[in-house]
């Protein structure tokens, strides 16, 4: 591992200034799940890291009037377990506890979370392999190699790496909404466009600034929550990344129609993915397995299958369907 | 104030960091590159701890950071400044009597080669803690973060079940 220095600020306002002040390629260190593991890798090599894991200005949760409000660097742990998070917005709960380790949720912030980099392991796995992520240029290993878990949708010729977090895809079916600061003052933004698709430049796959920094998470209340869940298809029944994933929230009337539908994609595509079309096609409609597998096949419809993993396409339209068949089940409690 | 270690150009510097470990005050200058697993391992010669992969993937190096469960290998050692770390080598009572999780995992069978066994105690303590247990699906869930290559999972489960019915009777 490259030396590096540790900087402790001790506010978010000395934590901005250091970053403004620091050697270019300089990172925010939360919990270090990602960046640390990344940087033992030798995949990531910061001059400097600035940690902020102490700063308890970044760690309150507030679910009030309007809003849910997480501070970035509160625990994954313990936003999981909140009570009106469970009880209110099960998907964004689900999004968490079947997500990584209990040992790693108490380490890893709810910040952090959404900026967790791919799993590929020709990009972890270091110089012997070509990787446009790692090293722009070098060709993409996956292209012709082991892609059982790539990204069906979003992927471009430069890279087909699948974006592979939970969380963001639980918090953009609900329009979640950052607010973040630099040296130039706060912005808020909506979570939809933080991650960007790979394109020509694997490398960017965000939209904030190198000297920003994520303040909190807020999600905008809605009654949507109550009839939602997280469904996370894997290898093995618990602690593994997803292969295919649905966020799925609804709102049905006394007719048991859809008056309000969300659903967002994970372990699929190259970054969280709302599918917007599917929403639209269930909306007016009775919930019913057929409407919902239909809603499935719209989501996939631009899907490129990739070589050896082909059967996610499949999988990911029943993964989508029993997603929102049982947010209906929750919207009717 | 602000705590920095040297910038980088010149070779960044040692970090004084002080905490606890199973109640002992220890003090080092750390390379901010070292992790608590390595520091456990090869600084404190406290060698339970063990490492499996060394990427946060097996849960051979759960320690207990301030009474939460953790992997080691990811704590860089100087985020525990402060902190009271726990590992397998305090769980035990000073005279050498095991604790009852400790016990029932002999009883139960609950290992073979033993190389996870340390990892497993450390969840399994923070398991009941967290009252993780009202079902052996929650159990199963909540140690999902630490494999055993032999496969004693039956064993482990009913350990940690023992220990949670055993509380249970206790507090009725
Ligand atoms: C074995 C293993 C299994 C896992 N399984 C899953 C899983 O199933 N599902 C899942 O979703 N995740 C999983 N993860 C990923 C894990 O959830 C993330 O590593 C974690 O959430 C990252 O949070 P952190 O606080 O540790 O971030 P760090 O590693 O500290 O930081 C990650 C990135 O975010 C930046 N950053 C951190 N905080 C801020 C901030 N406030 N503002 C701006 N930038 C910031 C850092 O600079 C860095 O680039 C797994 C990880 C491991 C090691
Ligand atoms: S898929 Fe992306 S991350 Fe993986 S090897 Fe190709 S370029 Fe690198
Ligand atoms: S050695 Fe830390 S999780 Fe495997
Ligand atoms: S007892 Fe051998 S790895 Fe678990």
């Amino acid at each position: 591992m490259r030396s590096f220095a540790y900087v402790v600020p001790d506010s978010v306002a000395g934590a901005v200034d250091a970053l403004a002040a620091a050697e270019p390629g300089t990172k925010i260190l939360a919990g270090g799940t990602t960046l640390y593991d990344l940087m033992k890798l030798g995949v990531e090599a910061p001059p400097a890291v600035i940690d902020i894991h102490r700063l308890a200005e970044l760690t309150e949760i507030s679910t009030g009037e309007g809003e849910l409000s997480f501070g970035a660097g509160a625990k994954m742990a313990e936003v999981a377990d909140h009570p009106v998070v469970r009880r209110d917005y099960p998907a964004l709960s689900e999004s968490l506890w079947r997500a990584a380790s209990q040992q790693l949720r108490n380490m890893a912030t709810v910040g952090g979370n959404l900026l967790q980099r791919t799993r590929c392991g020709y990009f972890r796995g270091g110089a012997e392999f070509g990787c446009n992520k790692r090293d722009p240029g070098s060709g993409c290993a996956a292209l012709e190699g082991l892609d059982r878990t790539h990204a069906l949708l979003g992927a471009s010729d430069a890279c087909i790496a699948t974006y592979p977090g939970d969380w963001a895809v639980a918090l953009i079916a609900f329009d979640a909404e950052l607010d973040v600061v630099g040296p130039r003052g706060e912005r808020t933004l909506p979570l939809g466009d933080l991650h960007v698709e790979p394109g020509d430049n694997p490398v960017l796959e965000h939209t904030l600034a190198a000297d920003e920094l994520i303040l909190r998470i807020r999600v905008p209340a809605t009654p949507a929550g109550r009839g939602s869940t997280y469904h996370k298809i894997r290898d093995r029944e618990s602690y593994a990344f997803a292969l295919t994933s649905a966020a799925a929230a609804v709102t049905l009337d006394a007719q048991g129609t859809v008056t309000d539908c969300r659903i967002g994609l994970g372990g699929v595509a190259t970054r969280p993915w709302r599918a917007t079309a599917a929403e639209r096609s269930l909306l007016g409609e009775q919930l019913t397995m057929g409407t919902a597998r239909h809603a499935g096949e719209v989501a996939f419809a631009d899907a490129r299958p990739v070589r050896t993993g082909a059967f996610r396409v499949e999988l990911g339209i029943r993964t989508v369907t029993d997603a929102l068949l049982t947010a209906g089940k929750q919207a009717a409690r | 104030m602000m705590k920095t270690s040297p910038t980088a150009g010149r070779p960044a510097g040692l970090v004084e960091t002080a905490f606890t470990v199973n109640g002992e005050q220890v003090r080092f200058e750390l390379d901010p590159r070292e992790s608590l697993l390595d520091v456990l391992r090869e600084r404190l010669v406290l060698t339970g701890t063990k490492k499996g992969c060394d990427q946060g993937h097996c849960g051979a190096c759960t320690v207990h950071i301030d009474g939460r469960r953790v992997v080691s290998c990811l704590t860089p050692a100087v985020q525990v400044a402060g902190r009271d770390v726990t590992t397998i080598e305090g769980v035990a009572a000073p005279d050498g009597t095991l604790h009852p999780l400790q016990q029932a995992f002999v009883d139960c069978d609950a290992l073979q080669c033993g190389y996870c066994t340390p990892g497993q105690v450390m969840s399994g303590l923070a398991c009941l803690a967290e009252g993780h247990t009202e079902t052996d699906g929650d159990i199963r869930e909540y140690m999902s973060g630490n494999l055993c290559r032999c496969g004693a999972y039956i064993g482990i489960t009913a350990a940690i079940r023992r220990v949670a019915d055993q509380t249970k009777q206790t507090e009725v």
